[in-house]
C-alpha cells in the first residue's frame, strides 16, 4: 500500500474511534433530553435549582396528615369489619390468602393491594376483572389513599380510617 | 412503586437521527475490517450493510406505525453493537482465511441471523401489542423453560455436546442453544409469578437484627432456581448460564420485595454451589485455577481447561493499549475463540481502551433504558420483567468482560448482540423487541377522560356489568 493510502486509513482508523464517541456522546444527549425534567414536563417537581431561581413554584408544604390506622368496610357483604394496619401490604380479593377476604361475588381473587410507602398507603388494582375505584375513578395505576376517600372493589366500599 | 413521568413526546425523529449514525458506524467498522486486505468493498460489506440498513429502517417503520412512544435510544445502540461484532467477526474470517482459504466464513452467516433477528423482533412487536399479555402464559412459559432446558440432554440426534457443553441441540440447517430462549421464557414466568405473589412472599418470619427474614416455606421458588441454576451446572457443565439463571431470580426477586435478607439468603446459596461444584467438578475447579495462577507457564500449556485462551486475550488487550492497533491492524485471531468468547479482547486489541470504553458505554446506556422502562412503566408485571430482561443483558456483559479482563474466572457466556453465534442474537434482539413494547407502555400517554358516571355500579372495561359467572372465570 502506498504512502498516501496508509496515511488515509490510519485517519480512517482514528475517525472511526472518533465516530464511535460521537454516537455515544449524542446518545447521552438524547437522553438529557429525554428526561425533561422542568417547564416541558408538567408532571414532574420543579427541582431545587429552578426553586432558587423562581421562587413562585416553591409548593406550599401539604397539610400534615393523619396516618391511616385502621381499615373499615363500609358497604357490601361485610360492612362493618374493620383490620388494623401494620408495617406490610394488605391483599384485597375473595382468595384464601388475601388478607382482607371479601366475600363479594363482583371481586376477583387477586383484586387489588393496599401497600404502604413512605408515611402514605397506596391502593394498586392487581388486574381486576371490574376494576377498583377509588373516589369513583377507576384506578389505571398505584394511588395514595388519603383516609376517609372510599375505595370501591365490586359491591364493597372500604376506607381507611386514622 | 412510583411512577416516573416523562412528557409524552414520540421523539421517533431522534431515533432516525442516532439510527443513521449508528449504521454509520457499522458500516465504517466494515470497511475498515477489509480495507488493509485490499478488498474493502467486497461482497460481504454490501451484504452487510444493506442488511443492516435495510432491516434497521425497517424496524423503526415498525416502531412508528406500532409503538410510537417507544424508547428512541434503543433500537440504535443495538443496531450500532451489532454492526461493529459483524465487522469484527468478517475481519477473523479474512485471516483465518489467509492461512487456510477453504474455511467456511462464520460472517455471512451471521448476517443472514442478524437478518433472522430482527425479523424477529419486528414480527414480535406486530403480533404482540401489549406485554401483559404474557402475563397469562406465566405457567406456561415456566414448562417451555423447563423443556428448553432439557432438550440438550436429549439423545444424540437432537442434543449435541461441543467442547464438553451439552447446551446446543441441531436443528435442520445447524445448532441451536435453546438456553438462550429459556432466560426469556424463566423471565416471564419469575414476572408473572413474583408480580402475583409478591405479598406473600413478604409475609415476615423470623427477625435477626436488622434483617428481616422470609418464611421458610416462602423458599421453595427461591430452592426451585437454585436447583435450575445448578441442575444446568452439573448436566450441561455450563457454568455462565447457571449463573445467568440464578442472578436473574435474584434480582427479580429483589426488585419485587426489596428484601435484602433475600440477596444475603442467595448469595449464600451461591457460595455453598460454588463450593460443591468447585469440590466435585474437575472442570470447574481448572477455571478457578487457570485464573488465579493464569501467568504459571504449567498451566498456560495444561491441554484442557489451561489459561492459553485468557491470557492470549490480554496480551492482546495490552497490545491494543490506549488508541488500539487500529481495526484490521492487530492479530487478534492469536487467541481461541476470537470471534465469539473472546470478541471483546479482540475488539479491545484493535480499538484500545477507547473504544472498548465507548462499547461499554454503549452495553451501560442500553441497560438504563431498559432500567427507565422499568421504573416508567405501570403494571407491576411490566416493571419486572423489563427491569429482569435488562438485567440479564448487564450481567452477561458483566460476566464476559470481566473473565477476559481477568476479574472474575473466565465462563462460556456471549457477548450480547456481539458474539458469532444465531441463539444468542436471536434471543437478545427478541429481548430488544419486549423491552421496546414495555417502554411504550411506559411513555404513551395515559388518556385522561372525565368519567362520566361518578361512582359506576360495578362496571367492566368494555362499559357494560360484568355477570357474576364471568367475573368468577376471569379471577385464579
Amino acid at each position: 500500500m502506498s504512502e498516501a493510502g496508509e496515511l488515509t486509513v490510519t485517519l480512517f482508523r482514528f475517525g472511526f474511534l472518533i465516530l464511535l464517541w460521537v454516537l455515544v456522546l449524542s446518545t447521552v444527549g438524547a437522553l438529557r433530553r429525554d428526561l425533561a425534567v422542568g417547564r416541558r414536563n408538567r408532571v414532574g417537581a420543579p427541582s431545587a435549582r429552578e426553586i432558587r431561581r423562581n421562587p413562585e413554584l416553591m409548593e406550599e408544604p401539604p397539610p400534615a396528615r393523619a396516618a391511616a390506622r385502621r381499615l373499615v368496610v363500609t358497604e357490601g357483604p361485610l360492612t362493618g369489619t374493620s383490620l388494623d394496619l401494620a408495617a406490610s401490604p394488605i391483599l384485597l380479593g375473595r382468595a384464601q390468602e388475601a388478607t382482607l377476604v371479601l366475600e363479594d361475588d363482583y371481586a376477583s381473587g387477586r383484586h387489588a393491594r393496599l401497600f404502604p410507602q413512605g408515611s402514605r398507603w397506596f391502593i394498586e388494582d392487581l388486574g381486576s376483572t371490574n376494576g377498583t375505584y377509588l373516589a369513583g375513578t377507576q384506578l389505571t395505576r398505584a394511588l395514595p389513599v388519603e383516609p376517609n376517600v372510599p375505595i370501591r372493589i365490586g359491591k364493597t366500599v372500604i376506607e381507611l380510617r386514622p | 412503586m412510583s411512577d416516573v413521568l416523562t412528557a409524552p413526546r414520540s421523539r421517533r425523529n431522534v431515533e432516525l437521527l442516532l439510527l443513521l449514525l449508528a449504521l454509520a458506524v457499522a458500516i465504517t467498522a466494515s470497511y475498515l475490517a477489509g480495507v488493509d486486505r485490499e478488498e474493502a468493498f467486497s461482497e460481504f460489506f454490501w451484504t452487510q450493510g444493506l442488511t443492516l440498513t435495510f432491516m434497521s429502517l425497517f424496524l423503526h417503520i415498525v416502531l412508528r406505525l406500532r409503538a410510537k412512544y417507544a424508547d428512541p435510544l434503543i433500537l440504535p445502540i443495538v443496531v450500532a453493537l451489532n454492526g461493529i461484532g459483524l465487522a469484527m467477526i468478517h475481519r477473523l474470517d479474512l485471516s483465518a482465511m489467509q492461512s487456510n482459504p477453504d474455511i467456511d466464513p462464520v460472517a455471512s452467516q451471521q448476517v443472514m441471523w442478524t437478518a433472522v433477528a430482527m425479523g424477529a423482533a419486528a414480527a414480535l412487536l406486530i403480533l404482540l401489542r401489549d406485554h401483559r399479555l404474557l402475563r397469562r402464559f406465566t405457567y406456561i412459559s415456566l414448562i417451555v423453560s423447563a423443556v428448553l432446558l432439557l432438550l440438550p440432554l436429549a439423545p444424540a440426534p437432537i442434543g449435541l455436546e461441543i467442547n464438553g457443553a451439552r447446551i446446543w441441540i441441531s436443528v435442520g440447517f445447524g445448532t441451536f442453544q435453546p438456553g438462550e430462549i429459556a432466560k426469556i421464557t424463566l423471565a416471564i414466568f419469575f414476572a408473572g409469578y413474583l408480580s402475583t405473589n409478591r405479598d406473600l412472599i413478604l409475609l415476615a418470619g423470623k427477625k435477626i437484627g436488622p434483617l428481616q427474614l422470609p418464611r421458610f416455606r416462602d423458599l421453595a421458588p427461591m430452592a426451585a432456581a437454585w436447583l435450575v441454576s445448578i441442575g444446568v451446572l452439573i448436566f450441561q457443565r455450563d457454568l455462565g448460564s447457571s449463573i445467568l439463571f440464578f442472578g436473574l431470580f435474584m434480582v427479580m426477586i429483589y426488585v419485587a420485595t426489596s428484601r435484602v435478607s433475600w440477596v444475603l439468603i442467595g448469595l449464600a446459596m451461591i457460595g455453598v454451589g460454588v463450593f460443591v461444584a468447585l469440590e466435585l467438578f474437575s472442570h470447574v475447579a481448572l477455571r478457578f485455577d487457570s485464573w488465579i495462577n493464569a501467568f504459571a507457564p504449567e498451566v498456560y500449556d495444561r491441554a484442557p481447561g489451561g489459561s492459553h485462551q485468557v491470557v492470549q486475550g490480554l496480551f492482546g488487550l495490552a497490545n491494543g493499549g490506549l488508541a488500539g492497533t487500529g481495526f484490521g491492524a492487530g492479530r487478534p485471531d492469536l487467541v481461541t475463540y476470537a470471534n465469539s468468547d473472546m470478541i471483546i479482547a479482540a475488539l479491545g486489541e484493535e480499538l484500545g481502551l477507547i473504544g472498548v470504553v465507548a462499547i461499554v458505554m454503549l452495553y451501560v446506556l442500553l441497560v438504563s433504558r431498559g432500567i427507565r422502562a422499568a421504573l416508567g412503566t405501570k403494571d407491576g408485571f411490566g416493571k419486572l420483567l423489563a427491569c429482569g430482561l435488562s438485567f440479564t443483558i448487564a450481567l452477561q456483559c458483566f460476566v464476559v468482560i470481566g473473565g477476559i479482563t481477568r476479574l472474575i474466572p473466565l465462563t462460556g457466556l456471549t457477548t450480547p448482540f456481539m458474539s458469532a453465534g444465531g441463539s444468542s442474537l436471536l434471543a437478545n434482539w427478541l429481548i430488544v423487541a419486549l423491552i421496546l413494547l414495555i417502554s411504550e407502555t411506559a411513555r404513551r400517554p395515559v388518556p385522561t377522560a372525565p368519567m362520566k358516571d361518578s361512582f359506576p355500579e360495578a362496571l367492566g372495561v368494555s362499559g357494560k356489568p360484568v355477570k357474576k359467572r364471568t367475573a368468577k372465570v376471569a379471577t385464579r
